[in-house]
């Protein structure tokens, strides 16, 4: 009977310790939150300051905090330069069917341009693109390389 | 009654004479394949030179290119050739049955060919050698530089003759030819005979090309092009090399599939972030809104009597597929099982829905029956999908990538077939990379 408890325990412990380390290589590896990249590597400039990209969770088209964050300076951006237009690129990871992932693009661009939108940008000025995952920044096949890949990229066009 | 007994007779007849010759069942993969003996055709020599073909082995490379069509399928065992017991020419008039059957030959392939006044006569019969009798034969004329295709669609005859089911060597694959680094990728349109034959490149790469797929009833195409950089589907006439663009729309359209009578084309038109799914009438040029959902529509596929369409969703949150009638009204969703799944393909036979599904990190071909029940998977692997199928509903071609290094190298794209029995997965040559195949129709049809 004690010797039960004690294996119940154990056993307890055990799980508790593969739960907590599964948490952790899953939250946060490196330059990766949950499976959305937060690093830098990749990340081209507007201006000073102001992100060209955002990135996505698998399957996702919502915006993380960060990805709020790097739209808001570029609405910022934008506004300052009220005769810039811009073309958002959407673009997926290559682990989806083509003709989804050229959707999910589309849907990822659109996400971006419609937060510009609230922060008083006009649509006129924002156009968008999908690449699906025809157009990798990374060629890599690693969770990093996709992390990086799933991402929406304002382009300035004049 | 005397009348049904006389019918009851006559069928027994027939079912007799059925199994008294050989028969080859395709619905199974086959462990055991039919030994066929493939004679080179005789060359007549009366036949006359031809600039650029050497007549003298023309017998030999058309009978090469059956035996190939022939072991492709996995159902023949092509006997070699040193073993052969009789010359080809007096093979065809008459075998002497006993002795081929001695090197195991079940079934004998025979022929002739002449060249005169700029004409290539063939003829060509095959042998049953267990009941020693001819079980068809054929004779047609057609101009010397066809060689390629009279072997293919000899081979077509026969394999009709033998599994009792269309052939479909006499067919081409349009598909996306690859080239350049992973991040920098070159795509044309190529198209090439089934057997890999004859590659030519119908687009010179300057723009993204993707998803070519062939009207079932001619030598339309129809695909996706980000020309100008305004992603849209587009049409060509392979022929002729004119291309228009598929309607109006203010933004990309994708996804493209032709109805199965030719006549429109059913693709997906993104608006602000939502993807839905359309048709329009080549003829009359009206486009029709099938879907309306807030979420992703697209992969349309028509069901061979045009009375349905299946597609792929995420209204439920994830990719799965779904079936409706072809107006947009009672959409089903019919895909349950563990993982996503993409690329619903419907068989040309009506019965089956060929389909991508990606699982924990592996991508799987499949079929099921067109209500989602029954599936079965016929290959695993890192990354594959865009299932097409051979224009008999019997064999599937589809495309499978390798996983790529840190920097992209050790990348491939590659196309592959396998039956829809699970057996028989074979990599098709191609020049280059290649992704996105679509199966012709018989072109002699």
């Amino acid at each position: 009977m004690m010797f039960n408890k004690n294996l119940k325990n154990i056993l307890l412990v055990i799980f508790a310790t593969l739960i907590l380390s599964a948490c952790s290589t899953a939250k946060k590896s490196g330059n990766v939150d949950g499976d959305v990249y937060t690093g830098k590597e990749t990340v081209e400039y507007l201006a000073s300051g102001v992100p060209d990209r955002v990135f996505f969770a698998t399957n996702k088209s919502s915006l993380t905090t960060a990805a709020r964050e790097t739209l808001r300076k570029q609405a910022t951006y934008l506004r300052k330069n009220k005769n810039l237009n811009v073309t958002i690129e959407g673009h997926a990871d290559e682990r989806g069917t083509r003709e989804y992932n050229l959707a999910l693009g589309e849907r990822r661009a659109n996400a971006a341009r419609d937060y510009l939108m609230t922060y008083g940008i006009s649509g006129k000025r924002i156009s968008v693109i999908s690449y699906g995952k025809e157009k990798p920044v990374n060629p890599a096949s690693s969770p990093l390389a996709w992390s990086q890949n799933r991402r929406s990229v304002t382009v300035k066009v004049n | 009654m005397k009348k049904i007994f006389f019918i009851f007779l006559f069928n027994v007849f027939i079912i007799n004479k059925a199994f008294a010759l050989i028969q080859i069942d395709i619905t199974r993969g086959n462990l055991d394949p039919l030994p066929i003996a493939v004679s080179p055709l005789h060359v007549d020599i009366k036949s006359e030179n031809q600039e650029n073909i050497k007549i003298k082995d023309l017998g030999a490379n058309i009978s090469k290119i059956i035996e190939d069509n022939f072991r492709g399928t996995g159902l023949f065992n092509p006997l070699k050739k040193e073993a052969f017991v009789q010359k080809p020419d007096i093979a065809h008039l008459k075998p002497r049955f006993e002795d081929w059957r001695l090197i195991k030959a079940q079934a004998l392939v025979t022929g002739k060919l002449l060249v005169k006044d700029g004409k290539l006569k063939v003829e060509f019969r095959l042998w049953d050698l267990a009941a020693a009798k001819e079980m068809t034969a054929l004779a047609f004329t057609t101009t010397p530089t066809n060689w390629r295709r009279v072997a293919h669609i000899i081979s077509d005859k026969i394999y009709e003759r033998l599994t009792g089911e269309e052939g479909y060597f006499d067919t081409r694959i349009i598909y996306v030819s690859e080239s350049g680094p992973k991040n920098q990728r070159i795509k044309k349109l190529a198209i090439m005979d089934q057997d890999g034959a004859n590659t030519k490149y119908l687009t010179l790469g300057n723009e993204l090309v993707l998803t070519p797929r062939f009207n079932p009833t001619n030598q339309m195409v129809t695909y996706m092009s980000y020309f100008r950089n305004m992603p849209r589907v587009y049409l060509l006439d392979i022929e002729t090399g004119t291309q228009e663009v598929v309607g109006n729309f203010p933004g990309m359209t994708f996804a493209p599939r032709f109805s199965p009578d030719g006549k429109k084309i059913v693709m997906s038109f993104a608006k602000d972030g939502n993807s839905d799914i359309y048709t329009m009438d080549l003829d009359t040029r009206i486009v029709e809104r099938i879907t309306e959902h807030s979420s992703i529509d697209t992969s349309p596929s028509f069901s061979p009597d045009g009375k349905f369409i299946a597609f792929n969703s995420d209204r439920s949150g994830l990719q799965q597929i779904y079936v409706m009638r072809s107006d947009g009204s009672a959409v089903k969703r019919i895909t349950f099982g563990n993982g996503i799944y993409g690329t619903p393909v419907w068989s040309p036979r009506g019965d089956l829905i060929a389909f991508t599904k990606m699982r924990k990190g592996r991508f799987y071909i499949g079929v099921m029956r067109i209500d989602g029940t029954g599936e079965r998977l016929l290959t695993e692997n890192y990354y594959q999908e865009a299932p097409s199928w051979s224009p008999n509903g019997r064999v599937l071609v589809f495309y499978r990538e390798t996983k790529s290094g840190s920097k992209g190298e050790g990348f491939t794209a590659k196309l592959w077939s396998i039956d829809i029995t699970g057996y028989n997965e074979r990599r098709l040559k191609t020049e280059t990379d290649a992704s996105d195949p679509s199966w012709s129709s018989l072109l002699s049809k």
